[in-house]
C-alpha cells in the first residue's frame, strides 16, 4: 500500500496570492494513497524541509509530492531532503504550481482548480515511481574551444594554465579573430596587435594547447564529461609540419588579384597566402578557388620555390576524432552585411566604409600602410561623417533589434585618432544616443568631444549621395537644433551592427544548445549562470553570447574557463538514473531506437530466449548503456513496439498523469 | 509461369540451394489462394499454384521462416520485394537465409468484384484478350478483365523488383501511379465530411485483426493490441474503440515503414479502404520530407527516424490542420 505525503508551498505570496493553497492541500489529501497533506509558507526553507523529513519518518512515507516552483529550482533540494530521511530521492515528484500556475493566472478559483489538477497528476505519477540509483561516468580531461579569437584564446590559456589539455578549433587559417583586424583599442588606445599577438604566441607555445587552424567541428556526440567531436581539418594544400612561413611562395604566386579578407577586401592578396605577418600558425594556405594549379592544373610555382617541399596540391580534408570533457563555444561575431542600406550608398561609393574597414585603412599593416586615404582616389579626407546605429536598435527587418554595444566607443576612438593624427580633418558623428557605460568609457567619450572637438550631432543621417566631384553629400537632421543639414563629406563611416557568426547556428544544433531569435547562444540563466549554456558541459565565451567589447569578452572567457576547469577537475560525474531501458520480450530488434539515439547509447545483441513449447530462439534485442544514456526519451517514442521505456518517466507514469488531468 | 516456377523450385531443392519453398496453394475455393510452404518436389507438383488470384504477399512469413534451419526459396512479386526489403532493414528477416526469385506482378483479380457482378460458384478464370472468362458451377460467364482487378493492382506503384537473387520473366520499372487520387479527394473534404466518411467505414469493422495479421509492417514480437492490460486486446467490437482508435493507432504504428503493398485492404472482409490511411501518411511524408519509398533499399535513413536541419518545424501539423 502506498503512503504518500503531499506538501503545498505558499512561496510567500508567489503562489498563495493566486492559489488557495489550503484548499489544494485539503483536496489532495483525499487522493488515493495520500496519508498526509500539508501547506507551509516556504517549503524550501530549512523548517519546510524538516516538515517533509519528519513526515517521511513519522508516516513511513513511500512517496512525496511537493507542490511548489519549477523542478529546475528545488527538485534537488527536496530529493536531498528525502534521501536524508531515508527515502529514495527518486520517489519525490514536484508539481509546478508556480511558473505553470500561479504566475500565469489571475483568477484564484481557476488557478486553485488547476493547482489541484497538477497535484493530482503528480500523485498519480508518484504511485508508479520506482526507487532509482544514480551511477557515475568518467570525465575526459580535455577541453575543446571552438573559435580562436581573443575569447577562445583567453579561455584556452586559462584552462591550459590549470593543467588540462585544450584544443582550439579555428575556421580561418590563423587564430586572432576580429581583434587581429582592429587597429587600436579603447579606452587606452593601445595597439590591438601589441596586446593580442603575445597571447597568440603564448597559445601556440603552450604545450597543453593544440591549435587546429583552418578546421571546423563537423559532428558532436556524447554528453557532459564525455563528448566525442569530429573535427574537419580542411585541406590547405600546404604541409603544416614542413612550412616555415618564410613567405617566398606568397611573393612568387602569379595570381595576385584575390580580394584580401584580412583587409576587408580593400587590397589584394595572392592565391597562396599568409593572412598577416603575426599569423599563428605562420603557415601558408592555398585558396583553391583562385589557385591556377588547383583550378587548371597549370602553374606549380609555389611548389618549385618552396625549399622545404611543403606544397601538396593533392592534400585532402582530414577528419580527426577526439574525446572532450568540456566544450567552450567562442564563435564570435561579424558586422552585418550592408547591401540592403541603399540610403547610405555603401555599395555605390568606395568612400563609404564600415568601421571595421576604417580600422584596416588606419592600420600600419593595412592597404595604405597606416595613412588614412580615401579608397577611391587615395587622397586625404578632410571631412569625415560617422553614422551610428546602422542596423542596430532597428525595428525593421533590415537590421537588428538590439544595441551592438561597441559602436559608440569605437567611433569615439576613431574620431579621436583621426583628430589627433590629422588635425585639419573635421569629424562629425551622428548618433541616436551615446552609450558609454563602463570603466573610463564616458571620460573617453567626453575627451573626444571636449579635447578633440569632434562634432557630435544628435540625429540620423537620412541619405548619403555620392557626387560627381568626388564629394559625398550627407543629408541629416540635427534634432537638438531642429534643422536639416547637408554636409559635403570626403568619407562616410558606417557603424554596422554586429551579428553572431553564421557558423554558430549549425553548431548550436550539433551541440544541442539553445539560441535566441538573433542567433546569440542562450545562457543557462541570464543572471546567475551567464557563461554556461543550458546543455551541461557546454560553456559560452565572448560575443557568441551577446555583443561585447574586448574587456568584457576576456572577463567572460576566463569565467567560461573557470566553469570548464570546475568540470575537468572531477574524476567522475554523477549520472542521471532516469535512463532508457528496453523490455527484451517486446523488442523487435528493428534498430529504430539506435537510429534516433543522439548519444550512441544503444547497441544490439543476439540473445537466446525461451519460447513456447520448450523451444528456444535467438533474437536480436536492444540494450542501453546507462552510463551513456542521457534520458532524452527519443528512443521511447521511436520504438514501434513500445519496448523502450524511460526510468522515472515511464509510459505508464505519463499515462497516469494524463489520466489524472483528464479525469 | 506456374510450370516454370515449379521446375526452377525443384532444381533448387535438388541441388541443395534451398530446403523448402514458400509459395501458394489452393484454399477452399478457386479464388482462395493461400501461402504455403513446400518441402519436396512431390508437394510442389501436387499443390503449388500461381494464377490470377495469387496475390498474397509472402514476405511476412519469412520473419519466422528465415530464422529456421537452412535456406528457403521465396517467390516475390515486385510489391512483395519492397516489403521484404523493409523487413531486412528492420532486421526482422535474415536475408542470407532466403533465396529470392522475382516473379512478375499483377494485375491480380479480386473475387469480390466478380461476385459483385452476381457471378457465383466460381471454379476458375481465364483472361482472353482482357475479357475474363469465368468458369462457374452454373456455366461460363464473362466480364471485362479490368473491372475485376484488385484495387491495389489498379494503382500499382512499381513493377520493379528491388531485391532478388534471380528473376523469372522480366524486371519492370517504377510506375507513375495514381495512388494518391483518393487521398486527395479526402483531403479536399471538409473536416465533417471526412469524419463522416471514416466513421462510416470504421463502423463496419468487426475487429477480426486480419489487417494487422497480414500486414508485413506489423511484425512486433508483442503487439500493443494484444496487451491484456490495455482493455482492448482481441475483443469483440462492443464499444467505439474500433471506430475511434484501432485503425488510426495501427496507421501511426506503421507510418514511415508501410510500403503500400495494399494487403490490409485486400484481406478486409468488410471492404474498409484501410490503405488510404497509410497512403495519407506516405503522401504527407513525401511532401514534408521529400520523396521516400519504404522498402526501396535497406540502408537509407527513414524520414521519421532521421533528423535534418532543414526538416519542417513541428508546427506544420498545426498549420495544415488550420487550412
Amino acid at each position: 500500500m502506498q503512503r504518500i505525503g503531499v506538501f503545498v508551498c505558499h512561496c510567500g505570496t508567489n503562489i498563495a496570492a493566486t492559489v488557495d493553497v489550503k484548499s489544494v492541500a485539503e483536496a489532495l489529501g483525499h487522493e488515493p494513497g495520500v496519508v498526509i497533506s500539508q501547506d507551509y509558507q516556504y517549503m524550501c526553507s530549512e523548517s519546510g524541509q524538516n516538515l517533509v523529513k519528519n513526515a517521511i519518518k513519522e508516516h513511513n512515507l513511500t512517496g512525496v509530492v511537493v507542490c511548489s516552483c519549477s523542478p529546475r529550482m528545488h527538485e534537488n533540494t527536496f530529493r536531498k531532503a528525502a534521501a536524508s530521511a531515508g527515502l529514495n530521492p527518486y520517489l519525490v515528484e514536484i508539481a509546478n504550481i508556480r511558473e505553470q500556475c500561479s504566475w500565469i493566472h489571475k483568477d484564484i478559483a481557476s488557478a486553485t482548480e488547476k493547482a489541484i489538477i497538477l497535484g493530482k497528476a503528480a500523485v498519480a505519477k508518484v504511485h508508479l515511481n520506482a526507487p532509482l540509483t544514480a551511477g557515475e561516468s568518467p570525465v575526459a580531461k580535455r577541453a575543446l574551444v571552438i573559435g580562436g579569437g581573443i575569447a577562445g584564446i583567453q579561455t584556452a590559456l586559462d584552462i591550459a594554465e590549470a593543467g588540462f589539455e585544450v584544443d582550439i578549433v579555428e575556421k580561418n587559417p590563423t587564430i586572432g579573430g576580429k581583434m587581429a583586424q582592429i587597429d587600436k583599442t579603447f579606452p587606452t588606445l593601445d595597439c590591438a596587435a601589441c596586446i593580442l599577438t603575445p597571447k597568440m604566441v603564448e597559445a601556440s607555445q603552450n604545450e597543453k594547447i593544440t591549435i587546429h587552424s583552418f578546421s571546423e567541428v563537423t559532428d558532436v556526440k556524447g554528453f557532459v564529461g564525455n563528448f566525442t567531436v569530429t573535427i574537419k581539418k580542411k585541406a590547405r594544400f600546404v604541409d603544416e609540419t614542413k612550412c616555415t612561413g618564410c613567405g617566398l611562395c606568397t611573393e612568387k604566386c602569379p595570381m595576385k588579384k584575390v580580394p584580401n579578407e584580412f583587409n576587408m577586401g580593400l587590397d589584394n592578396r595572392t592565391a597562396i597566402y599568409i593572412p598577416f605577418a603575426q599569423a599563428v600558425p605562420k603557415v601558408a594556405t592555398i585558396d583553391p578557388n583562385h589557385c591556377m594549379m588547383l583550378q587548371k592544373g597549370k602553374c606549380g610555382i609555389c611548389s618549385s620555390v618552396c625549399s622545404v617541399g611543403a606544397i601538396d596540391y593533392k592534400q585532402e580534408d582530414r577528419f580527426i576524432e577526439q574525446k572532450y570533457g568540456a566544450i567552450v563555444v567562442a564563435t564570435g561575431f561579424n558586422p552585418i552585411n550592408l547591401d540592403k542600406y541603399d540610403e547610405f550608398a555603401y555599395n555605390q561609393c568606395p568612400d563609404v566604409v564600415t568601421s571595421l574597414e576604417l580600422e584596416r585603412l588606419m592600420n600600419a599593416a593595412g592597404p595604405n600602410g597606416g595613412t588614412l586615404l580615401r579608397p577611391s582616389d587615395k587622397t586625404h579626407p578632410h571631412k569625415i561623417v560617422f553614422v551610428q546605429c546602422v542596423g542596430s536598435r532597428c525595428d525593421d527587418s533590415k537590421g537588428k533589434p538590439y544595441c551592438s554595444k561597441i559602436c559608440c566607443m569605437y567611433t569615439a576612438k576613431h574620431a579621436m585618432l583621426i583628430r589627433e593624427k590629422y588635425p585639419d580633418t573635421e569629424v562629425y558623428v551622428f548618433y541616436i544616443d551615446v552609450r558609454t557605460p563602463g570603466k573610463n568609457f564616458d571620460e573617453f567619450y567626453r575627451r573626444a568631444v571636449e579635447q578633440y572637438n569632434v562634432h557630435y550631432i544628435k540625429g540620423m543621417v537620412g541619405k548619403v549621395t555620392p557626387r560627381s566631384d568626388g564629394k559625398i553629400d550627407v543629408q541629416a537632421s540635427d534634432l537638438l537644433a531642429n534643422e536639416q543639414l547637408h554636409i559635403d563629406a570626403d568619407m562616410v563611416v558606417l557603424a554596422a551592427a554586429i551579428e553572431p557568426d553564421k557558423t554558430a547556428r549549425p553548431l548550436a544544433t550539433m551541440l544541442t544548445t539553445q539560441m535566441d531569435t538573433n542567433d546569440f547562444f542562450t545562457e543557462a540563466h541570464p543572471k546567475l549562470r551567464p557563461v554556461e549554456s543550458a546543455t551541461a558541459g557546454i560553456f559560452l565565451s565572448g560575443a557568441c553570447q551577446g555583443p561585447k567589447d574586448i574587456p568584457e569578452t576576456v572577463a567572460q572567457a576566463s569565467a567560461a574557463a573557470a566553469k570548464a576547469i570546475g568540470l575537468l577537475v572531477k574524476n567522475s560525474i554523477t549520472c542521471n538514473p532516469c535512463v532508457a531501458h528496453s523490455d527484451e520480450l517486446m523488442c523487435n530488434g528493428c534498430s529504430s531506437c539506435e537510429k534516433v539515439c543522439p548519444y550512441g547509447a544503444i547497441t544490439y545483441e543476439d540473445k537466446e530466449f525461451r519460447m513456447p513449447d520448450r523451444t528456444t530462439a535467438i533474437r536480436r534485442v536492444a540494450s542501453v548503456n546507462p552510463a551513456v544514456c542521457q534520458g532524452c526519451g527519443a528512443c521511447t517514442v521511436a520504438c514501434p513496439s513500445g519496448a523502450m521505456d524511460l526510468n522515472g518517466f515511464s509510459n505508464s507514469q505519463i499515462m497516469a498523469e494524463v489520466d489524472a488531468i483528464c479525469k | 509461369m506456374q510450370e516454370a516456377m515449379i521446375n526452377r523450385a525443384k532444381q533448387l531443392l535438388a541441388d541443395g540451394t534451398v530446403n523448402r519453398v514458400i509459395g501458394w496453394k489452393r484454399g477452399e475455393f478457386a479464388y482462395d489462394i493461400t501461402p504455403a510452404v513446400f518441402q519436396s518436389a512431390e508437394e510442389l507438383d501436387a499443390d503449388f499454384v500461381f494464377d490470377d488470384f495469387t496475390s498474397a504477399n509472402v514476405s511476412k512469413y519469412l520473419v519466422k521462416e528465415s530464422k529456421k534451419e537452412g535456406k528457403i526459396l521465396a517467390f516475390l512479386k515486385p510489391c512483395d520485394t519492397y516489403s521484404f526489403n523493409q523487413l531486412t532493414k528492420e532486421h526482422r528477416v535474415v536475408r542470407e537465409n532466403v533465396y529470392i526469385i522475382g516473379i512478375p506482378g499483377g494485375p491480380k483479380l479480386d473475387a469480390e468484384k466478380i461476385k459483385a457482378k452476381g457471378i457465383t460458384g466460381i471454379l476458375g478464370v481465364k483472361n482472353e484478350n482482357y475479357t475474363l472468362k469465368i468458369d462457374t458451377i452454373y456455366g461460363e460467364e464473362t466480364m471485362p478483365f479490368y473491372e475485376a482487378v484488385l484495387d491495389k493492382c489498379a494503382s500499382c506503384k512499381s513493377k520493379k523488383h528491388v531485391v532478388f537473387d534471380e528473376l523469372i520473366g522480366e524486371d519492370g520499372d517504377v510506375l507513375e501511379s495514381n495512388r494518391f487520387e483518393m487521398v486527395e479527394k479526402l483531403e479536399n473534404m471538409t473536416a465533417q465530411e471526412r469524419y463522416d466518411f471514416w466513421r462510416d467505414q470504421f463502423s463496419k469493422c468487426i475487429r477480426c485483426n486480419a489487417c494487422r495479421n497480414v500486414c508485413p509492417a506489423c511484425t512486433c514480437e508483442k503487439c500493443v493490441f494484444d496487451n491484456p492490460n490495455s482493455g482492448v486486446e482481441n475483443k469483440a467490437p462492443a464499444d467505439s474503440f474500433e471506430e475511434n482508435m484501432f485503425h488510426i493507432i495501427r496507421a501511426f504504428h506503421v507510418a514511415g515503414r508501410c510500403t503500400d503493398c495494399g494487403e490490409c485492404s485486400r484481406v478486409c472482409p468488410q471492404n474498409i479502404p484501410l490503405h488510404l490511411l497509410n497512403r495519407k501518411f506516405i503522401k504527407d511524408i513525401n511532401s514534408l520530407y521529400g520523396e521516400y519509398q519504404a522498402g526501396e533499399d535497406t540502408t537509407s535513413r527513414a524520414p521519421l527516424n532521421d533528423y535534418k536541419q532543414d526538416d519542417c518545424e513541428a508546427s506544420i501539423v498545426h498549420e495544415r490542420g488550420v487550412e
